[in-house]
């Protein structure tokens, strides 16, 4: 026995690990994550509720509905705008605020931890705490308001600026992060060609722009990597806010699936934008990988 | 030279200028997180004409009802219970995945990982509703193991890719020694690896945790009776029926985020690290 390979494997063991500790992941793996995704490719063929099997075969037709559908159109800008504002604004706020929290001064840690704080929290509590915040009656807005004698703004309840007011959460839940990030890279950084270019005469401005920025740049194209996969899947703060309204205009992809898919249990429609959406994720991570992230 | 002279003035406006930045983003941060606690201790009335000042009169009350509630505690076990659940059997699942991926070559193991690594491109929302049928067919509907077993699976890919990356980085002449003298891989696996894999362990388990503890998306779809919901989900319903029992619903959210801070507070390096680290090398 001992002679033959399969015999030496199995005296190590080394059958028995594989035969043994592969087959849970993947078990789980596929019924969980690989089997639902081509199962939602099958189901957004039918108009199917959920109950028995689906036989009701209508091909396309739940594709061209998801197109035709005013909220979609909503959704799909909303995510875009989540985007736009998430590399605009949130990315070199965390840039900034890094590069000033990387020094080591007193305070610095403190509000390093004060900035990740946000982060921590479950999207529903910041969520809540912000409809409070913006609330046109009790909330911390209209206390403002009232201060300069003004009827207080119901930011959330109109269409005009629910949006708004959601795209200021998420800077407020996700910068902490991103500066995280930018601060482990920095103290990651060799600290002598800053020193060499200030011993030759550099401006601390000039250091910035032409040595510490363009040493960051890994770090920065994996934060917005984050930042668009991440707006992607919004969907835990927009829920307690204001559920994608009024009249969809702060829906995103996925609160348009949860509003129009699942809690009206169709099956067919909601696996349509479901996998609208898978593909949008994949082309987008794999595009963005294959051109900008080829050295990791 | 002159450089000295010329630039110590600025210098010093800049650090000023630096300070108020900050002290700006830190109100930005803290204001209505301290609102927030502060308003749970205040009444209806107070909290509408002084929403940022102390409370004229401490209600105790508001947090003490809270925390003597059935319905606060239960719904802090249920979240317990199934972020602890979904921790465990992913660190032991994607644990032994990766060990396989780590030390032994066969046919197919790296498309087996490919395969697994197809997980990180995409999130669960896309495939909720196949898998709320899935889960249904399988009877796990309204049960705990219907939220632990999806967020497990997905969860994998990206902890099996850590722990593959620091199983790979531990001493090679470890696993020849021990297989010289007759240990077997999965003996290696429980008595070598595993003891020296606390770091990564406390990583993994961190981002598992956390995720779990906060997640909204697959409870919301897969339970459906109040007495299972985790805290995400319970605090929804509280606020549905407490509308604008703003004080309330206030000291409600506190009491919530709590375990989180309190957590964060005693353990933030290895929470930093965890979600931070983690993210970047997967």
């Amino acid at each position: 026995m001992s002679t033959t390979a399969l015999g030496r494997a199995a005296a190590s063991g080394k059958l028995t690990a594989v035969v043994l500790f592969l087959p849970p992941a993947l078990l789980l793996f596929t019924l969980f994550v690989i089997l639902p995704v081509g199962e939602a490719a099958w189901y957004s063929g039918f108009n199917w509720n959920g109950f028995g099997r689906p036989t009701n075969w209508i091909g396309f037709t739940n594709y061209e509905y998801v197109f035709e559908a005013r909220a979609f159109g909503l959704a799909l800008r909303n995510n875009i705008l989540i985007i736009v504002i998430s590399l605009g604004i949130q990315l070199p706020l965390a840039l900034t605020l890094a590069i000033l929290l990387a020094e080591k001064f007193r305070g610095a840690v403190a509000l390093r931890m004060l900035f990740f704080l946000p982060y921590v929290l479950a999207e529903v509590a910041t969520g809540l705490i912000f409809s409070f915040v913006y609330d046109g009656d009790y909330g911390l807005l209209a206390g403002v308001w009232r201060l300069f004698g003004a009827e207080p703004p119901h930011l959330l309840a109109s269409t005009q600026t629910s949006m708004l007011a959601i795209l200021i959460v998420v800077i407020w839940k996700y910068f902490g992060f991103h500066m995280m990030l930018f601060i482990a890279a920095l103290q990651g950084q060799d600290q002598h060609l800053v020193e060499a270019a200030r011993i030759d005469g550099a401006s601390r401005w000039q250091v910035l722009r032409h040595i510490t920025i363009p040493l960051l740049y890994p770090t920065i194209r994996l934060s917005v990597f984050f930042a668009v996969v991440g707006s992607l899947q919004l969907f835990d703060l927009v829920m307690p806010l204001t559920r994608g309204g009024p009249a969809d205009s702060s829906q995103t992809m996925v609160s348009f699936l949860y509003s129009h898919g699942v809690t009206r249990m169709r099956i067919g429609y909601g696996s349509a934008i479901g996998v609208i959406l898978f593909v949008i994720c994949v082309t987008f991570a794999v595009t963005y990988k294959r051109w900008f992230m080829r050295d990791d | 030279m002159t450089d000295m002279a010329v630039s110590r003035p600025p210098f010093d406006r800049a650090a000023l200028y630096r300070w108020l930045f900050l002290l700006l983003v830190a109100g930005f941060v803290a204001v209505p997180l301290i609102a927030t606690l502060l308003g749970g201790f205040k009444s209806l009335g107070d909290l509408r004409t002084n929403p940022f000042g102390l409370p004229r009169e401490w209600e105790w009350s508001n947090y003490g009802d809270i925390l003597l509630s059935k319905r606060y505690w239960q719904m802090l076990w249920n979240s317990f219970v199934i972020s602890s659940l979904t921790t465990i059997i992913t660190l032991i699942v994607a644990a032994m995945a990766a060990f396989v991926f780590a030390h032994l070559r066969f046919f197919g193991s790296r498309m087996l990982l490919n395969y697994f690594t197809m997980g990180l491109l995409f999130p669960a929302a896309t495939a909720i509703l196949p898998l709320f049928i899935k889960v249904r067919d399988l009877g796990l509907l309204d049960t705990y193991f219907g939220v632990v077993l999806p967020q497990v699976a997905f969860a994998l890919a990206m902890s099996i890719l850590l722990f593959r990356r620091f199983f790979r980085d531990l001493p090679h002449e470890l696993l020849e020694a021990a297989l010289v003298d007759g240990c077997s891989y999965p003996r290696f696996f429980r008595f070598v690896t595993l003891p020296l894999s606390t770091p990564i362990l406390a990583t993994v388990g961190t981002i598992t945790f956390v995720h779990s503890w906060n997640s909204y998306l697959l409870p919301l779809v897969m339970l459906n009776s109040d007495a299972m919901y985790p805290w995400p989900l319970g605090i929804m319903v509280y606020q549905g029926e407490y509308t604008a029992d703003w004080h309330l619903i206030l000291a409600f959210i506190t009491l919530t985020i709590l375990p989180t801070f309190l957590l964060f507070v005693l353990a933030q390096k290895h929470i930093v690290a965890g979600l931070t680290v983690g993210a970047v090398k997967g």
